[in-house]
């Protein structure tokens, strides 16, 4: 009854190919997109722009790039921290190198030279296929990890050996470093996130998107119909990495503030490929929800024995933390392993039957 | 000058000071043996189940904090490691009872996020119940000698730790008993069988979960062993995951689904990768290349031979 859509008549070409055909769930991306820019902002704390929503923000967006490049072109990598650090440093190394340029071109910018190492990585995806591709991928994160301590130019000599965050303006107000309000952060990675997921969106649902998946699906099947193996694959990477670099220079930027090369070790990619796993791979939905549930949990598990009045030592929470989330992982998997996006989809099909059986 | 640096120095060093190029060799060659056990470990599983079982390094880190945690409770040294088998083997039951039969037919990927989530899940347990902290493993206890062996050999030494040489020791006659465990036992035998066709296994009777388990408690046999000669050189705390990350470029290197593969590459990857930090990462990288040299080492050689140098042939149909 809720989700019928019976009634809601398509009557042009353009209407049928809509992002969202189904009045129900434009009604639903309303009611999230209010959530987001409206009602949080004004409700949130501090402590919920810092622990909650940037943190989510932000992986969701990595988890997006993660998603083109694991979920639609079926190409699995491990590397993600290592392309997210890229992206970092180039973007701290453009902000110390003309300091007039705008925070938010510079981050798009940044962008591009995680794309150009991503590439890098994914020639050899030519080649090598399934799990022996991770290689490529790991010796990316290891390497590019390794380069981020031992280049003392790329954090500007300093002698922590980590890249601090400037104090930048954009139009009068603080936007990064430590005296900027979380609320002006949040903005302006919310805006930079839902630029990108728009763009996603339509990059997957358009020529390059479909032949990622044709090359998923069956790769030499794909050849026999005239897609190109090798620009399809590239792109892919170029196109992943670039969103993942982005996440990575708003992860330092925005949220932490500043960052040593072991904030980009491989333990940072294997949470973003949870993410990806976790909430459905192919799903753009997916990396939202996968990201929620990774960034969210961690803090109720730390928040509700708290609420409970009892004292717990935060090394005990932590061990307990990783039993829950392994656990979980598993469970989830058990459950549902094409993710919670698949949940939702058959929430949604349930939702347009009920009440009735049939 | 730099190309001299990095084409002709190196060379000559490794010549004019052969005991300094014997010692590193064999330093190399221990941690490759090391390297070997993991990734032992792993083809075990990924021939059986095609799993690609990412927990085979907290495995490691997990039997032998079980031990040390044993022994210090008061249990003598053997019998504690009989205990810790008998929870490896607990381990195993688990893993196949919740994990694996509920996971039965799934993709690739989904699996291996599976092991993640049980690595995230046993580093959880361990730490809640031994605590972080590093632990020195019971070398002596166990009976492995401490000393170590000089020779002179043109006017220089070599040492070699007698425990290094136990290490060795310990791989072969692991891998030995491991080959007779597979060619000579009717277990061996269905294990290959499962190897090698799933189905067809099941199809002439054979049982596909008690099977899985003896492969995971092999596993867990092989962690614990590796555990201790690995705890006995640098100490045993969670730290020691990273050697699992290892594994992983000697297992594509030599191949996902053989065993001499596994050996041959562990040891490949031990010896070249001290070499290339002894006479290049040092001198002229500025070091540490170990994080990542097996890596690109095995991207380098992945890309002439995609499945490794003893991987089977991957048949592409459409």
């Amino acid at each position: 009854m809720i989700y019928r859509e019976a009634g809601q008549f398509k009557i042009s070409y353009g209407a049928d190919n809509a992002f969202l055909p189904v009045l129900q769930d434009k009604f639903l991306l309303l009611i999230i997109l209010t959530l987001f820019w409206i009602v949080f902002p004004v409700f949130a704390s501090d402590f919920a722009f810092q622990a909650i929503l940037l943190p989510f923000l932000i992986y969701s967006l990595a988890a997006i790039g993660l998603n083109i490049l694991t979920g639609y072109a079926g190409q699995l990598s491990l590397g993600t921290g290592g392309f997210m650090g890229v992206g970092a440093y180039a973007c701290y190394k453009i902000i110390t190198l003309f300091p007039e340029i705008n925070i938010v071109i510079a981050i798009l910018i940044s962008g591009i030279f995680s794309s150009v190492v991503g590439v890098l990585f994914g020639l050899p995806s030519l080649k090598i296929k399934g799990f022996y591709l991770a290689i490529s991928t790991l010796a990316a994160q290891f390497f590019l990890v390794w380069f981020f301590e031992k280049v003392a130019w790329l954090y500007n000599y300093n002698t922590s050996g980590a890249i601090e965050v400037p104090t930048l303006y954009i139009s009068g107000i603080t936007v990064t470093g430590p005296s900027a309000e979380s609320l002006v952060k949040y903005y302006v990675v919310l805006s930079v996130i839902s630029l990108l997921t728009i763009l996603v969106i339509n990059i997957v649902r358009g020529k390059m998107g479909r032949q990622w998946q044709a090359i998923r699906d069956n790769d030499i099947a794909a050849e026999i119909i005239g897609i190109r193996l090798m620009f399809s694959k590239i792109t892919a990477f170029a196109v992943s990495s670039y969103v993942v670099g982005i996440a990575g220079a708003l992860l330092v930027f925005f949220w932490k503030g500043a960052a040593e090369a072991n904030l980009f070790e491989i333990r940072l990619s294997f949470e973003i490929l949870f993410m990806v796993i976790i909430g459905g791979l192919g799903s753009i939905l997916g990396a939202y929800l996968g990201a929620l549930f990774i960034v969210v949990l961690p803090v109720l598990i730390n928040v509700v024995p708290h609420f409970l009045g009892l004292s717990i030592a935060s090394a005990t929470v932590e061990h307990v933390n990783l039993i829950i989330i392994g656990s979980l992982i598993i469970a989830i998997l058990v459950i549902e392993p094409h993710g919670l996006s698949r949940l939702w989809l058959i929430t949604r099909e349930k939702l347009r039957l009920w009440p009735f059986p049939y | 000058m730099i190309l001299e640096q990095i084409l002709i120095t190196p060379w000559v060093d490794m010549i004019s000071m052969p005991a300094l190029f014997f010692q590193t060799i064999w330093e190399g060659f221990v941690s490759g043996v090391l390297y070997s056990l993991i990734a032992l470990g792993f083809v075990l599983i990924f021939k059986a189940s095609g799993i690609f079982n990412f927990a085979q390094g907290i495995l490691v880190v997990f039997s032998a904090l079980t031990l040390i945690g044993l022994h210090s409770n008061g249990l003598p040294a053997y019998i504690a490691v009989v205990v810790t088998l008998l929870i490896m083997a607990l381990i195993a039951l688990g893993i196949e009872k919740f994990v694996l039969r509920k996971l039965v037919n799934q993709p690739d990927i989904i699996l291996f996020m599976a092991t993640i989530g049980l690595t995230y899940f046993l580093i959880g347990v361990g730490e809640f119940i031994f605590g972080g902290e590093n632990k020195v493993m019971i070398t002596k206890e166990l009976g492995l000698p401490n000393d170590s062996w000089v020779f002179d050999v043109y006017d220089d030494i070599i040492i070699i730790q007698q425990l290094d040489f136990t290490t060795v020791i310990v791989a072969l006659s692991l891998v030995i008993l491991l080959t007779c465990f597979h060619n000579f036992t009717r277990m061996g035998r269905a294990v290959r069988a499962v190897a090698d066709d799933h189905q067809a296994a099941l199809s002439v009777g054979i049982h596909l979960s008690s099977i899985w388990f003896v492969v995971w408690f092999i596993a867990g046999i092989i962690a614990l062993a590796t555990g201790i000669v690995w705890g006995a050189r640098a100490g045993v705390s969670f730290a020691l995951e990273v050697i699992a990350y290892k594994a992983l470029p000697v297992l594509m290197l030599g191949g996902l689904t053989s065993v001499p593969g596994a050996i041959i590459g562990g040891i490949l990857i031990g010896i070249l990768e001290k070499i290339f930090e002894i006479y290049w990462g040092q001198p002229l990288l500025g070091g540490n290349t170990e994080t990542w040299f097996a890596f690109m080492l095995a991207l380098l050689i992945l890309i002439f031979k995609p499945q490794g140098l003893f991987g089977e042939r991957i048949i592409e149909r459409i």
